[in-house]
């Protein structure tokens, strides 16, 4: 018994140790000392020597903490407490946390460079006016085939893979918006419809591609793809680059029919404190040359046209990653569709996945 | 002596309020409510009221059901040879040791393992099968599941065969039982309890296994695990997710009551 005593004063020990370290973690994370700013974003998602050029061109210390989500991004600065003075939500959820009241606008008068952006990527639903968000990176949805596996030219569209030819062959992405979203345009609907009859086809139409599909993974798709797991799969640009890295074999393909056009713009949180240095890092990304120096580290298309024009050539004439203007105007961008809307999503991707052969 | 147990029982009341009690509560209350905060019953409705749902239930119980079953069929017989061995403890911390290792680096080691060009398919060729489709199949998640799960079935049976007296089975032989009577009537009734201790450790884990049904069964294998994942992550509809939780611990308790009765002792975890 005493035994037991000790043991559980030994554990309070324990735990008030850590409080006690836990607390003096966050004040020296916290203790936002003048010319710091604190950037929430996406894990390796910067050049972490544009960090070091800014501070020395500013004099101003980058703070950069990382998410894996934008859920998760979202109930972070919506919960307080953090002193994030900018964030990189991605395109819905930008209008998302803007409908929470969670952004704070951009004064135009402090920003210079906005002129750099594409105006493909300028304006968009999203953000209408881009009142409260600069883009940072753009990507697709797409198809990235094995050209060991399979002959390239018969998969370009959505509805090739439908072909029987590819039975068993096929690895998804574990995303309901993203899979409902290719067969609703496989079938000429928009990817953001509310029409429910348009959704219950579109889960026929993917349960149709059951029998090709060989499995409906998450992260794991580029290691398996890597592998020659699978000769085709459906995922987004950003993976698609990080598999094409690590085996030559792999291309990428945007269908010209249409397809998701995303966007990872950074946005000024409400928790935001130091607007000195916030605007002095958006100028500094705006830069052609640090845009181009990101893009080139991150391996992401960039929206910022004279950045683009300073990177190789192999990189900014890749019409995989890169595609052309007829193409760019074919490709839709998801809208915040409401919690409700995005159950019922939910819901049919879950019934695909349920259906059996 | 009185006073010297409640003050005891402090931690274990205060961790059974927080950590049992509150969650379980708190996760019945979030499943009256839909995913627009209204207070309904509309979750209960629509898992009863969907094929959807009942299938994934059945599906559930089923692979949780032929898991237990080979994990069974593996466990018995080795906890009865490992009973009989010179060095117990060691086999014993053998079996027990992949239990400290993270089930993910687990799950993660078999996809290297059975994928395309991995060591299982290398044997296949070997020996003349030729490369197998071995991930994403049913059978491989059941494999992967079973041996994860194997531990918690042998841990029990093997303390009820330890804890039983050899002189039983002496006294039986002697008596002129064969060798599967002296199994049927003396060994398996005595250790019945351990036997249903390895079941419940087994069955309930395997209801609600989700991350495996994605690596290996590459979500082709589809469970209320995966569900719960789905409508707290993607969906965020809370009130489901928390009905489906609230089905599988009914199911649990279930389970609980058919293969409890826990009266004799004997047969648990030490």
């Amino acid at each position: 018994m005493k035994r037991l005593v000790s043991f559980a004063l030994a554990i309070i020990a324990v735990c008030a140790l850590l409080a006690v370290g836990s607390s003096q973690l966050q004040q020296s994370q916290g203790a936002t000392s003048k010319g710091t700013l604190t950037l929430y974003n996406w894990g390796d998602y910067i050049d972490p020597s544009l960090l070091k050029k800014f501070q020395k061109q500013t004099g101003y210390k980058v703070q950069v903490e990382t998410f894996d989500s934008n859920e998760a991004m979202f109930t972070k600065i919506q919960q307080g407490g953090t002193n994030y003075d900018l964030a990189v939500p991605s395109d819905y959820m930008i209008q998302k946390m803007h409908k929470a009241n969670l952004l704070v606008p951009l004064d135009y008068k402090r920003l210079h460079g906005f002129d750099n952006i594409d105006p493909h990527f300028r304006n968009q639903s999203f953000d209408p006016g881009n009142r409260y968000s600069v883009p940072y990176f753009w990507g697709t949805l797409g198809i990235i085939y094995n050209d060991q596996l399979v002959n390239g030219q018969t998969v370009q569209h959505w509805n090739d893979l439908w072909s029987p030819k590819l039975r068993n062959n096929i690895m998804l992405v574990d995303s309901a918006r993203d899979m409902m979203g290719m067969a609703l345009i496989a079938q000429g609907h928009s990817v953001n419809t509310t029409n429910v009859a348009e959704l219950e086809q579109a889960k026929l139409k993917l349960e149709g591609l059951m029998p090709n599909v060989k499995a409906v993974v998450a992260d794991e798709i580029k290691m398996y793809m890597a592998q020659n797991e699978a000769a085709v799969a459906v995922t987004w640009s950003g993976e698609a680059t990080e598999m094409m890295a690590n085996n030559s074999h792999l291309h990428y393909v945007v269908p010209t029919e249409g397809s998701n056009l995303w966007f990872d713009n950074l946005v000024i949180p409400k928790t935001a404190k130091h607007y000195k240095a916030i605007y002095a890092f958006l100028n500094f990304m705006l830069k052609p040359e640090n845009a181009a120096q990101n893009a080139e580290y991150v391996g992401y298309a960039t929206p910022n046209t004279p950045a683009k024009a300073l990177l190789p050539k192999s990189i900014a004439d890749d019409k995989q990653f890169y595609p052309d203007n007829a193409t760019l105007d074919k490709l839709q961008v998801y809208a915040d569709l409401g919690n409700r809307m995005v159950g019922i999503y939910n819901d049919k991707f879950l019934e695909f996945k349920m259906y059996h052969q | 002596m009185k006073k010297y147990n409640t003050f005891y029982s402090v931690p274990y009341v205060l961790w059974l309020l927080l950590f049992v009690i509150a969650p379980l509560l708190l996760i019945v209350y979030q499943s009256f409510f839909d995913i627009n905060g209204q207070l309904t019953l509309s979750n209960y409705q629509t898992y009863f009221g969907s094929g959807t749902y009942l299938r994934m239930t059945f599906n559930s119980i089923w692979y949780a059901f032929i898991i237990t079953v080979v994990t069974l069929l593996i466990s018995y017989p080795t906890a009865y040879w490992l009973s009989q061995t010179r060095h117990k403890q060691l086999w014993l911390l053998l079996i027990i040791l992949p239990t400290w290792i993270n089930l993910l680096l687990k799950a993660y080691a078999f996809i290297g393992i059975f994928s395309q060009a991995g060591a299982a398919n290398h044997f296949f060729e070997f020996i003349g099968l030729g490369a197998q489709q071995i991930l994403f199949t049913k059978a491989s998640f059941i494999f992967v599941a079973a041996y994860i799960e194997i531990p918690f079935m042998i841990l029990p049976i093997f303390n009820a065969i330890d804890e039983m007296k050899p002189s039983l089975v002496n006294a039986s032989r002697d008596l002129g039982a064969t060798n599967w009577q002296t199994f049927s009537k003396v060994i398996f009734p005595l250790t019945l309890n351990g036997v249903k201790a390895g079941v419940q450790a087994v069955f309930i884990p395997s209801l609600s296994l989700f991350m495996l049904t994605r690596l290996i069964g590459g979500n082709k294998v589809i469970t209320l695990g995966t569900a719960i994942e789905e409508h707290f992550l993607v969906t965020q509809n809370w009130g489901m997710g928390s009905t489906i939780g609230v089905v599988l611990i009914v199911a649990m308790v279930v389970i609980m009551f058919v293969t409890g009765e826990r009266r004799k002792k004997g047969g648990q975890r030490k």
